[in-house]
């Protein structure tokens, strides 16, 4: 029997047009960009100068903080800028610029495969740092900060995130599919590292070839187990992802280490395995190309680093109508207004769609019809929030508990009346975050 | 990629594809889900009964078209609201009413009760029910003179010489000349009274498209027809718990009221469990007013009061949120 949460919607998957493609790999570009903030925490500081030759696999960027994770150059050649570039998030990020000499000499250090079972707990943990490894589900939180969790936290079990909810993605089922001893293999390494002897696989009911496959590998495995989930958005939110497979809700405002749990995605175990074997740094992730401007949608491996013109001039370009480019999925992803962009650690997808299929709907007051209440997957109240986030009243917002919202996009997809709650809630929580900051200061 | 194509790019915030429901297609619906009612007032009461419904179509779309042009305001009535206004207040009139207070009934629905107040979406109370208590407060002869199915009716003209009939609620009031009507006339409509609310059968049909498409949920219908009938039940007969619960039911307007009237978006509460005593309330008062109040029936005042009432259930009753119940617990 299939888990899921209560809440959520069907868009309709659209994943038919690329679950069926093998991934590719996409052959880096001559200028590759490497913007110095790709995760969650403190930026990254340049540590090579214009002029310097670079390793594929060097470190370029670091930080002394600890919620942080070091920049990798996916190619090797000469640093020839380091400026201000934009970042697939909208805002300028110092960036290390890199033109690649094609020779991909490969850094000393990463080697062809090491025997990591000798290898500590500590040990296996610093791999994981020192590769940068973050939430490579588009979140980007450093892993190994997930990996290691307060003393008083007791984790007793790894999900594995295949849900892949979002309309159009297939990134992850492509990994499951192709290298499935890969994904297992690293998820026992983050059960050593944890020391947690439950790991489940948890993929949605809409790929049962991926639920298959790694299936068949599990003998080779006896910590881990396959969860089947039900088709529905956003089953792969962390939270509502726990809720399925442990039953445990996350406690507002906690983390999923409070109920004992760690979530990765799919993609970060394989980096994970990478790391720990081949101290390898997370140099390339899969990327979903699709939507119906794009003229032949693909799964790609790309460098990070790599344009996004670049990677959509590999499937074939924008067709003459396209409207809109968005990186990560249609519910949650960044809508772009300038490709030269690179590809970062936290991009899943790039897609690209048409006048028609983004074109805005009619506005009208809201009617009440309570869509957005039964269907949030936190149970909390948009209509409600979004009326208090217009006028601005941040104290009835904080009432109508808005920074539980996890910004799925539920609200404003279903909205008959066309309001847009999401966006409401998500500049009253950026007004609310300020003023605690500012209060913060003061002190 | 050129750069004059990147400066077309649309930006806007997630997410980027929306949902295909509209107002006007739930309007549509509820539409289409009257329809077997309305086939059955013309059956039991012939095109008179059409004639009724148009006009208060007309009447409610042009008030709000007309409003809309006066205020210079975009025009709303394709979202459709305004014919269901309008063919919901038709229902809850009796067949005699001469057309010119029909007509001035869906003035009032839209522009005093709705169009005041903000629009669609803005109403405090059901514009159609607010309506119908303001005709029957203005004209209470008129409101009140039903007749039997399959009278002699003229089509346009006054029909205040026509025989009139007992409703099959006259019983409960115990009026002298009513006689019960039986559970086979009641459930199929065969009884003097509104329109639209005499045929049990064709309103639950269409009851079950509503649900069927998820346009409406069961909580009100179920808590509001079930209340009616217990309260029937307990009090409607000679002493406690001798009342005739299912005559109750099939009787009046519940039925029509409960699927169509106080299912209505704006003016009821959004979580299930303040939809549960927003019909509970309703279906009290219907009870109340009906067993022991002046009026024949009470759905009308039992739906407006609990309107009133809704945005403080919304206030009252909150969904749990996500990390704060019993299941939340730390480890």
């Amino acid at each position: 029997m299939a888990v899921s949460f209560r809440g959520g919607i069907h868009p309709g998957d659209r994943k038919a047009d690329t679950k069926d493609k093998p991934i590719v790999w996409l052959s880096p570009s001559r200028l590759m960009v490497y913007p110095m903030s790709q995760h969650i925490g403190a930026p990254c500081k340049p540590i090579v100068s214009v002029g310097d030759h670079v390793n594929m696999g060097q470190k370029i960027g670091e930080s002394d903080a600890f919620v942080s994770a070091p920049i990798h150059s996916s190619v090797s050649g000469t640093v020839v800028e380091i400026r201000p570039h934009r970042h697939p998030n909208g805002s300028m990020c110092e960036a290390v610029i890199i033109e690649n000499d094609y020779a991909d000499t490969l850094e000393e250090g990463i080697r062809a495969y090491d025997d990591y079972d000798k290898l500590s707990r500590e040990e296996k943990l610093a791999r994981v740092r020192e590769a940068g490894i973050v939430g490579l589900g588009g979140a980007g939180f450093p892993t190994h900060i997930k990996l290691s969790p307060p003393p008083d936290k007791k984790v007793d079990c790894v999900i594995i995130n295949g849900a892949e909810c979002e309309p159009y993605l297939t990134s992850d089922h492509r990994v499951m599919l192709e290298m499935p001893e890969t994904v297992l293999d690293g998820l026992d390494i983050i059960m050593d590292i944890l020391g947690v002897d439950k790991g489940y696989v948890a993929i949605e009911e809409n790929k049962p070839d991926a639920i298959e496959r790694i299936k068949a590998c599990l003998s080779d495995h006896p910590r881990a187990t396959v969860v089947a989930l039900k088709t529905k958005y956003p089953q792969g939110s962390e939270k509502q992802l726990i809720e399925a497979v442990t039953g445990r809700q996350v406690p507002s405002g906690g983390l999923p280490a409070d109920v004992g749990v760690v979530v990765n995605n799919i993609d970060t175990c394989t980096a994970v395995y990478n790391a720990v074997t081949h101290c390898q740094p997370v140099m390339s992730r899969v990327v979903t190309v699709s939507g119906g401007a794009v003229n032949s949608p693909q799964n790609f491996r790309v460098r990070v680093g790599t344009p996004f013109a670049e990677v959509i001039e590999h499937a074939g370009g924008l067709k003459e109508n396209a409207a809109k480019v968005v990186m990560g999925g249609p519910m949650m992803g960044i809508a772009q207004f300038d490709l030269s962009v690179p590809v970062t650690k936290g991009t899943s997808a790039i897609l690209a769609f048409t006048q028609k299929e983004v074109a805005p709907k009619p506005y009208s007051p809201c009617i009440r019809c309570g869509e957005c209440v039964r269907k949030c997957p936190m149970h909390l109240m948009p209509l409600y929030l979004n009326a208090y986030a217009q006028k601005g009243n941040l104290e009835m917002c904080l009432k109508y508990n808005i920074m539980d919202c996890i910004e799925c996009g539920v609200c404003s997809y279903l909205c008959q009346c066309s309001n847009h709650p999401v966006q409401s809630i998500k500049i009253a929580k950026a007004k609310i975050n300020a003023e605690r900051r500012k209060q913060k200061g003061g002190q | 990629m050129s750069m004059e194509n990147n400066n077309k790019l649309l930006v806007s915030y997630a997410p980027h594809l929306r949902g295909e429901d509209s107002i006007a297609k739930t309007m549509g619906n509820v539409v289409f889900a009257l329809i077997p009612a309305l086939v059955g007032a013309v059956y039991f009461f012939g095109f008179r009964a059409l004639i009724l419904t148009l006009v208060t179509v007309l009447s409610c779309v042009l008030s709000e078209y007309i409003w809309d042009r006066l205020t210079k305001k975009e025009n709303t009535i394709t979202d459709l609201s305004a014919v269901v206004t309008g063919v919901l207040l038709s229902f809850c009139l009796p067949v005699t009413l001469p057309l010119y207070m029909a007509a001035i009934g869906g003035v009032f629905a839209i522009i005093i009760v709705k169009m005041f107040f903000g629009g669609v979406g803005q109403n405090i109370v059901n514009p159609a029910l607010a309506a119908r208590a303001f005709l029957l407060a203005s004209w209470p002869v008129d409101m009140t003179r039903f007749v039997a199915p399959f009278s002699r009716l003229s089509l346009f003209g006054a029909n205040a010489d026509v025989v009139s009939g007992a409703t099959p609620l006259a019983v409960v009031k115990g009026a002298e000349d009513a006689v019960a009507a039986s559970y086979t006339d009641l459930f199929f409509g065969n009884v003097a009274g509104c329109i639209g609310e005499v045929s049990a059968l064709l309103l639950l049909i269409g009851g079950a498209y509503l649900l069927i498409r998820r346009i409406i949920t069961p909580v009100i219908p179920l808590v509001y027809i079930a209340t009616v009938g217990l309260f029937g039940w307990m009090f409607g007969g000679e002493g406690l718990f001798a009342g005739d619960f299912i005559y109750h039911i099939l009787s009046g307007g519940v039925i029509l009221a409960g699927f169509f009237m106080a299912t209505d978006y704006v003016t009821s509460p959004m979580t299930a469990w303040g939809a549960a005593v927003y019909a509970f309330g309703a279906g009290l008062i219907t009870g109340v007013i009906r067993i022991f109040g002046g009026y024949p029936e009470g759905a009308t005042y039992g739906i407006l009061v609990m309107n009133i009432v809704t945005p403080l259930i919304d206030k009252a009753i909150k969904p749990r949120v996500f990390g704060k119940g019993r299941k939340a617990v730390a480890k």
